[in-house]
């Protein structure tokens, strides 16, 4: 069968998949006063229309920012702006100011699932399909194989159409920006990249990584003009881009601080509800919430992502090439997840997105992941009633990784890159079959979190603790986020990619 | 190897990542990837049909065995044969772990989250019938070791019947138990293939049981029906001949075009002043479960009309099948035939009666050229025609991407599968396929913001109708010609 058949044929199963999940309910859905999410968005709508531009990240008495003030920057504002012209053609009291909060109703959630579909389709799915081909190795059915697992990874589906989001705007922009370096074209690269931060401030955790691979680049043309010139022009590309989306608000000081202001809620604290990073795991044994103070905290918090962030990113300067930039990508973003101020458990999905580009490489430690990566989420998604597509598209998607890409098949040593656990154990345990114990470990993990997802639906939690479940889902996945944070900064800081894969690395 | 067994072994090779040495573990791949699908669309709209099952659930465990063609609480009567409402019945004591106050009759249209799950997941499973009816199918065809996995007749024949379109939106959307029936049925059929007539016949004889309009295939094998005294109530039941020549939405059948031509002549006769407006009787078109129909310029139809009409339609095909046994390949056209034709002609049609022609003629697709070709024609047009089973605009989306799926791939797969011999499709069908696109954009989305819409609302279902009509008969006569001319090709015959 040819190659666009076969391509249709995933992008469609893709696209099914994720309309049947919208058919479920959504964040906060029939819940007052607050609802959820889904109401945040459409509220945003109702602001960016009725209000002029002044006014949408202020205090006023018609924008009351206690009732999900714009917390996003001003890209997630416009383009809120556009859904809403078309929400008023179809229907104003969509988006009538302040008679339409709460609104919910059959037909608007239709039309708010199909303002997801439609970027998605628009944005991230040809972004997929293009990294598949460009980057992958393989035949052209591997190269499909790996784009529809990447399609049907259940994290993104579920939290963009159950919950309700819009991050495959912001991560289909960063996968733009990621393809745009990969294939020699910095400054569209920066461009798009530069655009999904303007989208989403958390796509700061992958700033990181795109600064020093391009920095490592410039450097590599050596210390010539040349390199001067191409930092210079990625760097003016960069400014202008943030210029031109925040140009409404330059024109007084006031707006860029208050909107900077809403971007970073340094007051709110440590971390909000339960997330499967270390200070609230750890505040299970040590209430350091309540323990240290404001400064300490984010003493702390600084120094130890600043600690875990920094090899990576040193040794992507020192070596700019692809596969350095998507693992030091995993790497930077999973530490700013596991360290950083206040920290959503939808923000794994940040990492969720460099782990589905070294799918085609490491195919089993990306399904392990991604699959924990959902099951993270498993408090939230519960909380809005999506725990059946949650089931099934975690099984669907474990099934196809495993079955279309050999995952288990393709787990010998080498194949796992476990370089520097065979040289530690290579002393005192020398027979030790690291791939098998990999595997049980693989099959053990998932066991536990398939019983942990049963009984946080059925059982009911003791009085005495009633957040019991969720705690416990939020402590097994940070166990394994710091296996798997130690295992990608080995086999980036360990091993060099196989000559086989080189060629289409810049 | 049994398929239990096997499939235990494809499952324990997975998890300790043994080599698959056999390589059958595609159809299972392909089951399993087609049942998660199903399970997404639990939560999807679902027609009065889910009401019918239930009310049927409720009374097959609630009432005793006489009384369950006369229960009338509910106006979903009991209209499936004797071996479908034991069938019900044995579902019912699984339903009371889900939720007991669905087996109470008088609740009804009640649709509690956990009757819905069980409702669903029932026809989910019950589709392992076909499951295994459709590996058992595979066995027929004839195999070429060394074709890559994706260009195998028989991978093909799977996903071409596995990822029906039809049967995933009648069954698993709308709802209905279409794919445990026609899994007999497809069983039966490979049964005859496999030269086990004995059982072949025992399975239709089954199937006859389950749904009586199988009916229409009783030349075919012998049949035995349940006589416990109520054989009048029953009978009456199942066959209501006082419902209409159509059903509401008309099936793309011959009667539609009839009903058309009658419009037509109808308003060309009033416009001409050939006919007295006041003097033709006054056919109502909208809305409305069921009804009779009255034609005003052609005569009107009767239901013994249609059973002439149909038996005329199918005699030759039989007699040639008589005169001129063509092994399994014949049978199973003369079988098509008989679908269609009762298609065609029958009386009170439901478009969804069409997948009992599609999936038979899937198992020739993969084996001919010309069948393929036929078989791209009838299953898009018919596809198509079962749109308005699904009219909800939240399942808009679903019933397009899953058409364009099973579109694309039965086309490319097919085109692969006959790369030798020219295009499937002449210019004047691909014309007619592509005029679809067209139709679905006017009747979908044009149309409803026009001014006709509240005065004319049964136009785009007459449009959909008469249009797909026009397909599904060209099919037919491309089938009837390919049966009567195919000559001795029993010695050439693939299957065995």
């Amino acid at each position: 069968m040819e190659n666009w058949s076969l391509i249709s044929l995933c992008v469609l199963l893709g696209l099914t998949a994720r309309w049947a999940v919208s058919f479920h309910s959504y964040s906060g859905a029939g819940k007052p006063p607050m609802f959820g999410d889904y109401e945040a968005q459409r509220h945003w709508q109702e602001v960016t229309y009725n209000l002029p531009v002044h006014e949408w990240y202020f205090n006023t008495t018609n924008n009351d920012l206690n009732y999900w003030g714009l917390d996003y920057p001003p890209l997630t504002a416009y383009h809120s702006l556009v859904c809403a012209y078309v929400a008023k053609l179809l229907n104003p009291e969509w988006v009538e100011l302040y008679a339409s909060r709460g609104y919910e109703s059959h037909s608007h959630k239709l039309f708010m699932r199909a303002t997801v579909l439609f970027t998605d389709i628009l944005i991230y799915i040809p972004a997929v399909l293009l990294y598949c081909f460009y980057f992958c190795d393989g035949s052209s059915k591997q190269k499909v194989a790996t784009a529809f697992c990447i399609l049907l990874y259940p994290g993104l589906i579920l939290i963009d159409y159950g919950h309700f989001q819009y991050n495959s705007v912001s991560l289909g922009l960063a996968l733009w920006g990621i393809l745009g370096l990969g294939l020699g074209w910095d400054l569209f690269g920066s461009l798009a990249f530069t655009l999904a931060l303007n989208y989403k401030q958390m796509e700061l955790y992958h700033s990181l990584p795109f600064f020093c691979y391009l920095l490592g680049k410039c450097i590599k043309q050596g210390l010539t003009w040349r390199g001067f010139f191409h930092l210079f022009k990625i760097s003016m590309t960069v400014l202008v881009t943030f210029a031109l989306c925040w140009m409404p608000f330059l024109s007084d000081p006031k707006q860029p601080l208050q909107v900077l202001h809403r971007l970073f809620p340094v007051g709110r604290g440590l971390f909000e509800d339960k997330v499967a990073n270390t200070w609230c795991s750890l505040n299970v044994l040590i209430k350091i919430k309540t323990l240290l103070s404001r400064e300490t905290q984010l003493f702390l918090s600084f120094a130890l992502t600043l600690l875990f962030v920094l090899p990576s990113s040193l040794k992507l300067l020192s070596k700019p090439t692809l596969w350095q930039f998507k693992l030091a990508l995993v790497n930077t973003s999973l530490a700013f997840f596991l360290f950083s101020f206040q920290v959503h458990e939808k923000s794994i999905l940040l990492v969720a997105l460099p782990v589905c580009l070294v799918f085609n490489e490491i195919p089993l430690i990306a399904t392990w992941f991604l699959l924990t990566s959902t099951f993270s989420m498993l408090p939230l998604l519960l909380k809005d009633g999506l725990l059946l597509p949650y089931v099934v598209t975690s099984l669907a998607f474990l099934f196809l990784s495993l079955y279309l890409l050999s995952a288990l098949e393709r787990s010998t040593e080498e194949e796992l890159r476990l370089g520097l656990y065979r040289k530690l154990t290579q002393r005192w345990l020398p027979k030790l079959n690291l791939s098998r114990i990999i595997k049980w470990k693989f099959w053990f993990s998932l066991a536990a979190m398939a019983a942990l997802s049963f009984t946080s639906v059925w059982l009911k939690p003791p009085a005495k603790l009633p957040d019991l479940f969720p705690v416990l889902v939020s402590v097994l996945s940070f166990l394994h986020f710091l296996g798997f944070i130690i295992y990608f900064n080995q086999v980036q800081l360990m091993e060099p990619q196989r000559k086989k894969s080189q060629k289409k690395t810049n | 190897m049994s398929a239990t067994s096997h499939l235990l072994k494809v499952v324990i090779q997975t998890v300790m990542a043994a080599p698959m040495t056999n390589d059958q573990s595609w159809f299972y791949a392909l089951a399993l990837g087609v049942s998660f699908l199903k399970c997404l669309l639990i939560n999807a709209y679902h027609s009065t049909d889910f009401e019918v099952h239930r009310n049927w659930l409720a009374l097959t465990h609630s009432l005793p065995v006489s009384q369950w063609y006369y229960e009338a609480t509910s106006e979903w009567t009991l209209d499936y044969p004797p071996l479908f409402a034991w069938f019900e019945y044995g579902l019912s004591h699984i339903a009371c772990f889900f939720d007991k106050e669905m087996l109470v009759v008088p609740n009804l249209n009640y649709a509690s989250p956990a009757t819905v799950l069980f409702q669903r997941l029932s026809v989910i499973v019950a589709d392992v019938v076909f499951f295994y009816a459709v590996k058992e199918c595979c066995k027929c065809l004839r195999e070429d070791k060394g074709k890559d996995l994706l260009g195998k007749p028989s991978f093909i024949l799977t996903v071409l019947l596995l990822w029906n379109f039809g049967l995933l939106i009648v069954d698993h959307i709308h709802f209905q138990y279409n794919g445990f029936l026609f899994g007999v049925l497809l069983l039966s059929i490979a049964r005859h293939c496999q030269n086990r007539h004995f059982e072949g016949a025992f399975l239709f004889s089954v199937l006859l049981n389950l749904k009586h309009n199988c009916i229409r295939f009783i030349d075919k094998s012998r049949s035995s029906l349940f006589i416990k005294g109520q054989l009048p109530q029953v009978l009456s039941r199942l066959f209501p001949f006082k419902r209409g020549l159509c059903h509401a939405y008309w099936a793309p059948n011959i009667w539609a075009l009839y009903n058309i031509a009658d419009k037509a002549f109808s308003i060309l006769g009033v416009k001409f002043r050939l006919l007295d407006i006041n003097k033709l009787p006054k056919a109502s078109m909208t809305g409305g479960l069921v009804q009779e129909f009255q034609h005003s310029v052609l005569p009107s139809v009767s239901p013994l009309a249609t059973l002439v009409c149909t038996l005329l339609s199918i005699l030759p095909a039989l007699f040639k099948i008589w005169h001129r046994p063509n092994g399994a390949r014949g049978f199973l056209r003369c079988l098509v035939i008989c679908a269609l034709g009762s298609f065609m002609f029958g009386w009170h049609v439901h478009e969804k009666a069409i997948l009992m022609a599609i999936l038979p003629l899937s198992l020739l697709a993969v084996d001919s050229r010309k069948d393929a070709g036929i078989f791209l024609m009838l299953s898009v047009t018919s596809h198509y025609s079962l749109f308005p089973l699904l009219f909800t605009t939240q399942e808009l989306p679903i019933k397009i991407f899953l058409m364009l799926l099973f579109t694309i791939f039965s086309l490319a797969s097919l085109k692969t599968l006959f790369r030798k011999g020219g295009a499937l499709l002449n210019p004047l069908e691909v014309t007619y396929l592509l005029g679809l696109i067209p139709l679905e954009l006017i009747c979908e989305f044009v149309y409803p913001l026009t001014v006709w819409q509240k005065t004319f609302p049964f136009l785009p279902l007459m449009l959909t109708s008469v249009y797909c009509a026009l397909g599904v008969t060209y099919a037919f006569i491309r089938l009837y010609i390919s049966l009567l001319t195919c000559s001795d090709t029993t010695k050439k015959t693939k299957m065995q």
